[in-house]
């Protein structure tokens, strides 16, 4: 029997990266094999193209444009995968590394094969250590099948917060001093050693193994024009159904968050996680996407978004995270150091009503000093989401100001953090 | 000139230099504790550090100059630089000898400050720490005049005066040490 | 003419304050004794202050760095 030959244009592959096969097999079968040109020259012209045309930024927190990271590197270095992840409300790199692993290794190697990196050293956290055998065991069966052209490897740098900034995860595959460095001059690239580093989250390389194979278009097809593809989103908090999903960027914060069926009427979303700002709800309708965000005060930083009921206080929990932010200091800097103990306790006096007068211009002045004045963005981070709780919860922030804290500032925290770290 | 004027130079610019030595590291103590007086800035307080020790070396160059130009003992010019040289008193002025050594050291890489690393600069520096008790044992350890009530008087309120500058840097630098690596702090009521 | 800017290495700065003391009109200090830089050029009169409060910095952690103005 004849089969007659369709004359209608393939159907475009649908971009996704949850729920494809996590092994081998499953990968090689569902994606094609690692299609590398033999040629290193042209091979880098090609991904640098794809990679324009995608438009992608990185999922990491920067958004900074893959294609532009890529030529700002020189060859001979290290790409290292950031799998730190060190938002406590975020889950989609152990998600990624444990479900999708050969997708992210996949991204690595189209990356290091491009800017003619010898190693790719996949950095997981300690104490993460089911994510960290997920990782190995991916790498033994590419090993064994003779996948992969770079040598793969996985490091355990230590857990805390600002280890996965990248200079500071630079800095300890280095120096084992997992500490932020004063980078002035951010054109000048990251070493490890003398040899050049290229760093980039998983969930980016996740990406790029998609549009190394497939180019551009099915990327190109989700999303919105200026900010294209999809991103994985952790949704915690007042939630009935906290994890990660994967939307088409654009899509508005409130149907995110209904995915994961709040327990009631939402007094506000945290965007960004800790190092991220409040929306309020005359902003819940924003598309999910770096210029919407920003033009609202908020950031697509990390793919994080966690609910706020209105059994809670906005102060009392900021007051938390402000505290959790302090605790994660470097360390290096005088006015982090300081500045952030002191402006989470300025913060606790509001979250319990023992205001003075001076309270408030305190903060507020603090905040201004600290912001910008350390060697990472941490400080920085930790300034924004103080004074969009201040903006966001501004209603109660007057109450708690006049010593009548809202009934809910001793309620449980709905937040995640880490067990290890005391937050009052 | 003669050799008794070298002689009263020789140990008269030795304890001025002595004293001005302790000044220099009493003001070299104190500038990295936040314990600066109140209408003195504190690069004011550093710069008076440097000529202050400038002025110690002018003293301690007439000092190993005449000396060495005294005839009636011999130390030569060789002894100034390697210790336990001279025919004359070899231990103790060997151990001034030491002390030049450390002085030349800190000295010179504090003149070459811009062209050296941060640490370099700072490990060299330390040397200072040794310098500042060796020229006081020379002090004493030679005796042409330690045996004056003066001297010993004088010698004394030195070593108080560094001791005081020591202890105040020492309780100083562990309060700031521990608040810049402090990573945990603390929590809310 | 190029504009020189004071930038402070915030890792480095141990709060000497040796910086403010020398160019009280640029560099202002925080209630940690930590310098604050408006990020406006240094005026020519105040340049070789400026320079002089670069070498005294105990710590190094002061540097000058000239930008030509971009188009």
């Amino acid at each position: 029997m004849t089969r007659s030959v369709s004359h209608a244009p393939p159907r475009p592959q649908l971009h996704h990266l949850l729920g494809h096969p996590t092994d081998l097999a499953g990968h090689l079968a569902t994606h094609g094999p690692l299609s590398l040109a033999p040629n290193q020259a042209s091979w880098a012209a090609t991904l640098a193209a794809h990679l324009h045309a995608s438009g992608l930024a990185g999922r990491g927190g920067g958004g900074f444009p893959a294609a532009l990271k890529l030529t700002a590197t020189r060859p001979g270095g290290t790409l290292v995968v950031n799998g730190m992840e060190g938002e406590p409300a975020s889950d989609k790199d152990k998600l990624l590394l444990t479900r999708a692993p050969h997708l992210v290794l996949d991204g690595a190697q189209y990356l290091a094969a491009a800017c003619r990196a010898d190693r790719i050293i996949v950095c997981v956290p300690a104490g993460r250590d089911s994510v960290a055998s997920a990782v190995l065991h991916a790498i033994g069966e590419r090993e064994k099948a003779g996948h992969t052209r770079i040598v793969e490897s996985v490091a355990r740098p230590p857990h805390r917060f600002v280890a996965g900034e990248e200079s500071a995860l630079a800095n300890w595959l280095d120096t084992e001093r997992a500490l932020p460095v004063f980078r002035p001059d951010k054109r000048i690239p990251l070493r490890i050693g003398r040899r050049p580093a290229l760093v980039h989250n998983t969930e980016t390389l996740a990406h790029i193994a998609l549009i190394a194979r497939n180019g551009a278009a099915p990327f190109l097809a989700r999303g919105l024009p200026e900010d294209p593809g999809t991103t994985l989103i952790t949704i915690g908090g007042a939630v009935t159904q906290p994890g990660v999903v994967e939307v088409d960027r654009g899509t508005p914060l409130s149907d995110i968050a209904a995915r994961s069926t709040p327990t009631g009427p939402v007094q506000a979303l945290l965007v960004g996680g800790y190092g991220g700002t409040w929306v309020g709800p005359e902003h819940f309708a924003t598309p999910y996407g770096s210029i919407p965000l920003r033009t609202i005060g908020a950031n697509a930083g990390v793919g994080i978004i966690a609910v706020l009921g209105t059994e809670s206080c906005g102060v009392a929990e900021s007051a938390r995270i402000a505290h959790y932010l302090a605790g994660q200091s470097a360390g290096q800097c005088g006015p982090c150091v300081h500045g952030l103990p002191a402006i989470a306790d300025d913060l606790t006096r509001l979250a319990l009503g023992q205001v003075d007068h001076a309270l408030m211009p305190r903060l507020l002045r603090r905040l201004g000093e600290v912001d910008g004045r350390g060697a990472c963005r941490h400080p920085d981070g930790a300034v924004a989401l103080v004074r969009s709780a201040l903006a966001v919860f501004g209603a109660d922030v007057a109450r708690h100001e006049r010593g009548q804290p809202c009934a809910h500032h001793r309620a449980p925290t709905v937040l995640r953090f880490p067990t290890e770290v005391y937050v009052p | 000139m003669s050799s008794t004027t070298f002689w009263y130079i020789t140990r008269a610019s030795g304890i001025v230099a002595l004293v001005l030595l302790t000044a220099t590291m009493v003001l070299g103590l104190v500038t990295t504790t936040r314990t600066k007086a109140r209408h003195w800035p504190g690069f004011a307080q550093q710069e008076l550090h440097r000529r202050i020790s400038m002025l110690a070396m002018v003293f301690l160059a007439l000092h190993i100059l005449t000396s060495v130009l005294d005839t009636y003992v011999h130390i030569g010019y060789l002894a100034i630089v390697i210790p336990f040289t001279s025919s004359y008193s070899r231990f103790w002025v060997g151990v001034g000898t030491v002390a030049v050594d450390l002085m030349a050291a800190v000295f010179i890489s504090s003149l070459l400050r811009a062209h050296m690393k941060a640490g370099t600069w700072r490990g060299l520096h330390w040397l200072a720490y040794g310098c500042w008790p060796v020229a006081l044992a020379h002090t004493f350890g030679m005796g042409t005049d330690a045996g004056e009530h003066w001297v010993i008087a004088l010698g004394g309120a030195c070593i108080i005066a560094v001791g005081a500058a020591l202890t105040r840097r020492l309780r100083a630098t562990g309060h700031r040490g521990a608040a810049l690596l402090q990573t945990s702090h603390r929590t809310a009521p | 003419m190029t504009a020189v800017h004071i930038t402070i290495d915030p890792v480095g700065c141990a709060a000497y304050g040796y910086c403010a003391e020398l160019l009280p009109e640029a560099i202002s200090l925080d209630e940690w004794g930590y310098p604050i830089v408006d990020g406006r050029p240094v005026p020519a009169h105040l340049l070789a202050l400026a320079k002089r409060a670069v070498r005294d910095c105990p710590k190094r952690a002061l540097t000058l760095r000239e930008h030509t103005p971009d188009s």
